[in-house]
């Protein structure tokens, strides 16, 4: 379907789409097996522009939003989820400066981040704080001029490969959820290192481990935004980044409907190609319906984001569980067409459907997703009546 | 460092058609691409401008449409683009064609270095690069596979050779026509294609070169195409059968009136 895009956004997907098709997906089976971080890949994405795709002009980006940077890792996850994950983790992991930080931190840190110079990474997740963030353990003191860290954050994207992270940390336990921090930490600071390297079932190129801070000093001005507001700055960042990981849903879909209709097209059974078949049909049939609709929804959501800073939640939400509910449907279908085949590692089906699970889970499980919708028409409703 | 790099729009070799009747080239609904080893003389030049400092020209020999392919080089990292395109040029063969380069060189005039891709793969003749030369009088290094050294006086290369490789060192300015191995070339990038989008491309007329009309075009030229036809396909050929040892030894028996 045409969605009408500008001259600039057309240009964001061709570009896209010749790294996806020139370095992504005849690279894609070897980095799966191999689990390795896919380097080239993102220096040619760097040198095409792609990092800055969403940092504003000031901060050597290209000023564009949530819509320019989904339109680019659609393309990527069409190819590979595990690459797409390596590069949405650098603008994840940037939001926080962006959203939260001072003039100078964004000064600092965005032109590296926008160039791909270096890569940022997001910290959350620990051990005791999944999808109950107000469990997170790791905390910071002030010690003078320095804050000191201390804790393990759990399956952190980009980490050991990226030099810029986004911690958040309690600062006051006694102040609840208003007692939490975000702070920048660099891959050099003392006392910061990292744990091994997960092994996982899908998107196994890109890097997952530990950070563990053991008396990790860091300068004072690291602060992002101001103390205690921690927990805010995270519920934007998802807000804003979420159509990222829905997006991500969508390419594969695209990905895996590629692949089942031209498999379906050549595979012959009882003297005729499958796609002949209705039974196959109507499966092709609904994945298509699928993608498409999922594609709708992001495109929309992501607009939606970059017209209203202060009311998407639920849009995000939305449209992070359908497209990525989706990519587990569809790329469970494309793996039945294919069938036998489609269960063997020869064709890129099976890893479709390996590496689409994660999008149901992370940055948000799709559960705690639906509490938030629910939550928003709770106050929507009530704000209306 | 001041790079010029010819390049020239071809037929894309995965659709290429001979009209059955007339035995030429069918152009017709076939992508016209940047000639392929262009591609890496255009990307070694960006190279040597990120390292260096200075310009890239692209300069092309076409028709009006080759500006398409122009813009693609602008947005690979190209500052300039020129193209040389005049009704008078049509049917230059290698002679005309580095006469008409060289005019539009003299135009542009300051330069380093000029780079070329080892061939076209539609012609594939290989000479355009060093008869260019010549016509300039520079100096002129085929196959180059690396660039080491470049100085603002001296530049130094690997040329690939079939036994392995010569290391050349020329006076600048010179100019080299390079092989695929010599780099990957990059992907545009998306502030490349913004610019390539409003870039003016110097558009040149045979006047604007100064040619002499009788060295121009089909004209100019020293070839003259007799015939052109597609060999015919022999469907002669024999099975071998028996064992390994058999089949050795018949051969053998087919093969040795021939040594």
């Amino acid at each position: 379907m045409d969605y009408f895009l500008s001259e600039e956004q057309q240009m964001i997907v061709d570009v896209a789409r010749q790294i996806t098709d020139e370095m992504i997906i005849p690279q894609r089976s070897e980095l799966d097996e191999t689990e390795e971080y896919p380097r080239d890949i993102l220096t040619a994405i760097a040198k095409a522009d792609l990092y800055g795709l969403y940092i504003p002009e000031e901060y050597g980006g290209l000023g564009g939003g949530c819509f320019d940077i989904v339109l680019a890792l659609e393309q990527f996850a069409r190819g590979c989820t595990g690459v797409a994950t390596a590069f949405a983790a650098s603008a994840l992991g940037a939001y926080p400066i962006l959203i939260s930080g001072s003039d100078e931190l964004k000064q600092k840190y965005m032109p590296l981040i926008a160039s791909g110079e270096k890569l940022a990474a997001f910290a959350l997740t620990e051990a005791n704080a999944g999808s109950d963030a107000s469990g997170i353990q790791t905390t910071a003191v002030l010690d003078g001029d320095e804050w000191v860290l201390n804790g393990t954050k759990q399956w952190i994207t980009n980490a050991g490969e990226a030099q810029i992270y986004t911690v958040i940390a309690i600062t006051d336990k006694s102040k609840g959820p208003r007692g939490a921090t975000m702070f920048v930490v660099e891959d050099t600071d003392p006392g910061f290192s990292y744990g091994v390297k997960e092994k996982k079932l899908g998107i196994r190129c890109s890097s997952t481990r530990e950070l563990i801070f053991k008396d990790c000093r860091i300068p004072k001005d690291r602060v992002i935004g101001r103390i205690g507001m921690g927990f805010i700055t995270v519920m934007k960042t998802l807000d804003q980044s979420r159509p990222g990981i829905a997006i991500l849903g969508v390419g594969l879909g695209q990905g895996a409907l590629d692949e089942a209709v031209n498999y379906a097209k050549q595979r012959v059974q009882f003297g005729k190609p499958i796609i002949s078949f209705q039974a196959v049909q109507h499966i092709l049939a609904d994945m298509a319906i699928q993608v498409e609709a999922g594609r709708a929804l992001v495109y929309s959501a992501a607009k939606h984001i970059d017209a209203h800073k202060n009311d998407m939640s639920k849009a995000s939400s939305m449209c992070k569980v359908f497209a990525t509910d989706m990519a587990m449907k569809v790329t469970v279908d494309a793996v039945q067409v294919l069938a036998g085949y489609g269960y063997m590692r020869d064709y890129p089906v099976e890893k479709m459907m390996r590496d689409a699970k994660i999008l149901q889970i992370y940055e948000g499980t799709n559960q705690i997703q639906r509490n938030v919708i629910g939550q928003e028409l709770n106050k929507e409703y009530t704000r209306s009546s | 460092m001041k790079i010029i790099v010819c390049i020239k729009q071809v037929p894309d070799a995965k659709d290429v058609r001979l009209d059955p009747k007339t035995n030429t080239l069918s152009r017709e609904g076939v992508q016209a691409i940047m000639n392929p080893y262009d591609r890496h003389a255009l990307e070694e030049a960006v190279r040597l401008k990120e390292q260096h400092g200075g310009t890239v020209t692209v300069l092309s020999m076409g028709p009006p449409q080759a500006e398409e392919m122009l813009r693609e080089a602008v947005s690979c990292g190209a500052d300039e683009a020129v193209l040389v395109s005049d009704r008078a040029f049509a049917g230059a063969d290698t002679w005309a064609t580095t006469y008409t380069l060289s005019q539009a060189i003299k135009k542009i005039d300051d330069f380093d270095l000029i780079l070329c891709g080892k061939q076209a793969i539609d012609g594939d003749t290989a000479q355009v690069g060093p008869g260019l030369a010549e016509r300039l009088d520079i100096p002129f290094v085929a196959y180059v596979r690396k660039i080491n050294d470049c100085t603002a006086s001296a530049i130094r290369a690997e040329r690939l050779m079939d036994d392995g490789y010569d290391l050349v060192e020329v006076p600048l300015p010179a100019l080299f026509t390079v092989v695929k191995e010599i780099n990957e070339p990059r992907i545009p990038s998306l502030k490349g294609k913004m610019r390539a989008k409003k870039i003016d491309i110097t558009k040149l007329t045979a006047v604007d070169i100064e040619a002499d009309p009788e060295q121009l075009g089909l004209k100019g030229s020293t070839t003259q195409v007799v015939k052109v036809f597609s060999p015919e396909l022999k469907g002669a050929r024999a099975m071998l059968v028996g064992t390994a040892d058999e089949q050795v030894a018949q051969l053998y028996e087919k093969l040795s009136p021939l040594l």
